[in-house]
């Protein structure tokens, strides 16, 4: 099963060189990783999603929780929560084309950012899986370039991932 | 409050750490920090030949101290040099901080001489590491690499220095900090009470309990608490390679080492128990055997400081996250506070099963002795045993020699047998007997090696003479790669490709050669006598280069994937 895993981590050089050092140590996958700043300036909010038996994803949140940087950890998946992730797409956009790009931009609530006499470059934002509807109703033979930020996340409700 | 330059501070900060000595190698990233070296007098800094051995010299002192032991390599091809010994104690989890050099922080990352991205290169074998980044924050930064070093489940850190960080024209204030916090670092002070209560309500309904203990037990300072849980509840016992001393070696409770070349008596045991109590063991895969056919019936409880040890090889039924000793201790009070003791009828059955397997093979680790025409491997362990009355503090290398330094010498307490466990590492031996001789100068301290293992850190020989550490060195010379040669007999149909070697040297003259006294041993006649002989010169190195049966095979040994019990008895006899 795909997990989403959000973590506070100290924002020292070299903290997400031990996170990603542990996911090929360890032979764990990484499908998507995100990290920024956060409001407090000594801590990134790092977000990565990995698939794995229940087993397995019980040993990574261990062994994340074991590197002294990563200051808290939350499996988001193991609750309700709001998972976003942001496509930049560049299509093919010609004759009737046009329209129907449009359409189905619309249909998805994207915005074209950017036009030209032959391209549009659409941003989308949703649920992975959102993006990868979209990605197929617009068809592989317009696609130009695909640009996704990776997955991030939030809880829902009172629960908050902070110290 | 006083004004250092930073290779003050790091020396004077180890002083008031009570560091003792220290053991490295000079280089041009580190000329500061050893000119601040020159005029120290209370911290006493060893002078290895090759850093690989600084390394195991802190480890073996650390091993039998619980404390974390400090090696200072320069940069470049010396901090490259202790990654083996690092790796080694990440494997082991041994306290250890390790203090490289490193270029001047305006060259890092322009492949300067001598440059390596020594916190890269060791990220994945360390607890922890930093890199220095201002000499003020020196006195910080090592108190917090001893803190985790040391607590929860020790482990190496290193602490990269560049060079213009202890430029001795800069001083900043210097004050000792006697403690540390990090806000994200709070190891297990003490195990869950519910689940301890759980766990002790079990092991008294269990009709086949067994003990399993490892290494934790040893570093958690837990034997005593272990020893009177096992008595209390008259369990047997078995022990891991890293855990042997943990629980008393002769006592009758005690099965011998459990897994690859484990006891008969013990892989039985576990294979046949219904509740096993696991205690700072992490079901190495040297263990275990076949994890899907690990110990059918058994429950499991496991108690470890790591909880990414729990139920990462086999799933625990009860996981108690905890120091051992604390747990242990719980465990035992509410036991008492229970009051009651496990049916004397099962255990009564239990134990005559356990020693119905441990009379069938005559001993827990029997061996044809032969006709005497012939050293026979295991006889040299069992004289080292009696020559030293089973007190001395035992290291190895890795081989066959350091399965039957496990199975033959008896450890009735811990911190007395020092091997390189996890990561296997030939050229453990030598060094870390003289860290341990070092600190401990009026103990024996003897070194069972190989012909091929002494040969990987041989070196040290000299810094044995330069520091006066008169260990004894106890060679199984069978002119092989005993252990791989042991499996090539196995699986390769003895094919013995590159498992022996034509130009082993002369190691008397080699011993003599480096000022010390060789004797070499060919006859079971003299065994006994030239190794009293030889642990009687208390002060000189002895090397004993001991000729052994060139075909002895260490058994028992376990069938590959299959469960605890299988294995070969001997080359002919499997179960």
């Amino acid at each position: 099963m795909r997990h989403i895993i959000s973590l506070l981590l100290e924002n020292e050089p070299g903290a997400l060189s031990r996170v990603v050092g542990l996911f090929s140590q360890r032979n764990y996958n990484i499908e998507s990783l995100t990290v920024a700043p956060t409001e407090d300036p000594t801590l990134s909010r790092l977000t990565l999603t990995t698939i794995g038996h229940d087993e397995t994803i019980e040993q990574i949140t261990k062994n994340l929780n074991k590197l002294i940087e990563v200051v808290k950890l939350v499996n988001l998946s193991e609750g309700a929560h709001i998972e976003r992730e942001l496509l930049l797409i560049k299509v093919k956009a010609t004759g009737a084309q046009r329209a129907e790009i449009k359409r189905t931009t619309d249909i998805f609530r994207g915005q074209i950012v950017d036009v030209t006499s032959s391209v549009y470059t659409i941003q989308l934002a949703g649920t992975s899986e959102k993006l990868d509807n979209f990605i197929q109703a617009i068809g592989s033979t317009s696609v130009l370039e695909v640009v996704r930020s990776g997955v991030t996340g939030i809880s829902r409700g009172d629960k908050a991932l902070s110290i | 409050m006083e004004l250092l330059s930073g290779a003050e501070m790091v020396v004077r900060f180890l002083r008031d750490e009570g560091v003792k000595y220290i053991y490295g190698y000079p280089g041009g990233a580190l000329l500061h920090i050893y000119d601040a070296l020159f005029k120290e007098n209370e911290v006493t800094h060893i002078l290895v030949r090759h850093e690989q051995s600084a390394t195991h010299m802190a480890d073996g002192y650390a091993r039998a101290t619980g404390k974390a032991g400090v090696v200072l390599v320069t940069s470049g091809p010396g901090a490259t040099n202790a990654i083996t010994g690092i790796a080694t104690a990440y494997m082991d989890s041994i306290p250890m901080v390790v203090l490289s050099g490193q270029v001047g922080s305006n060259m890092i990352g322009s492949d300067a001489f001598q440059e390596v991205d020594m916190v890269g290169i060791s990220r994945p074998i360390v607890k922890h590491s930093f890199m220095i980044k201002h000499p003020s924050e020196i006195p910080e930064v090592l108190k917090k690499a001893f803190y985790l070093a040391e607590s929860g489940r020790p482990g190496p850190v290193v602490v990269d220095i560049p060079k213009d960080m202890t430029n001795p024209a800069e001083k900043f204030e210097y004050v000792y900090p006697k403690k540390v916090k990090l806000r994200s670092y709070n190891p297990a002070m003490r195990g869950h009470s519910g689940q301890i209560r759980k766990a002790a309500e079990m092991m008294l309904a269990a009709k086949r309990p067994i003990l399993y203990a490892g290494g934790g037990v040893i570093m958690g300072n837990g034997s005593a608490q272990l020893t009177e849980l096992a008595k209390m509840l008259n369990l047997p016992v078995t022990n891991t390679l890293m855990g042997l001393g943990s629980f008393p070696g002769s006592d009758r409770q005690f099965l011998g080492m459990l897994g690859m070349h484990g006891s008969y008596t013990a892989n039985l045991a576990m294979h046949h128990s219904d509740v096993i109590l696991a205690v700072g063991a992490r079901f190495d895969d040297r263990v275990i055997n076949g994890a899907k056919r690990f110990c059918p019936n058994a429950k499991i409880i496991h108690v470890d400081i790591d909880p990414a040890s729990i139920s990462k090889m086999i799933k625990a039924d009860v996981p108690i996250v905890g120091p051992v000793d604390s747990v242990l201790t719980e465990m035992v009070a509410i036991l008492k506070e229970i009051g009651e003791k496990p049916a004397a009828e099962a255990q009564a059955n239990w134990w005559k099963q356990i020693e119905e397997w441990r009379s069938s093979q005559g001993s827990l680790f029997p061996y044809d002795k032969g006709d005497g025409s012939i050293i026979k491997p295991q006889t040299v362990i069992e004289t080292l045993y009696e020559v030293t009355r089973g007190d001395a503090y035992i290291t190895s290398d890795v081989g066959q020699h350091q399965m039957f330094a496990a199975q033959y010498y008896l450890y009735d307490k811990p911190n007395r047998w020092i091997n390189s466990g996890g990561l296997g590492t030939m050229g453990f031996g030598l060094p870390a007997a003289m860290g341990v001789k070092l600190n401990f100068p009026d103990v024996d301290v003897a070194c069972v090696t190989g012909e091929g293992s002494i040969q990987m850190n041989i070196q040290e020989l000299s810094t044995c003479l330069q520091y006066d550490l008169p260990v004894k060195i106890v060679t199984l010379n069978n002119q092989a790669l005993g252990m791989v040669r042991q499996w090539q007999d196995m699986q390769y149909s003895s094919r013995y490709s590159h498992s022996y070697m034509e130009s082993i040297p002369d190691f008397v003259k080699l011993a003599e050669a480096y000022g010390h006294v060789g004797m070499r041993i060919t006859r079971l006649a003299d065994l006994k006598p030239m190794m009293e002989e030889a642990f009687a010169l208390k002060d000189r190195l002895v090397f004993l280069d001991i000729q052994v049966d060139t075909s002895e095979h260490v058994y028992p040994m376990q069938i590959r994937d299959g469960s605890m019990r299988d294995m070969w008895l001997s080359k002919t006899e499997r179960t």
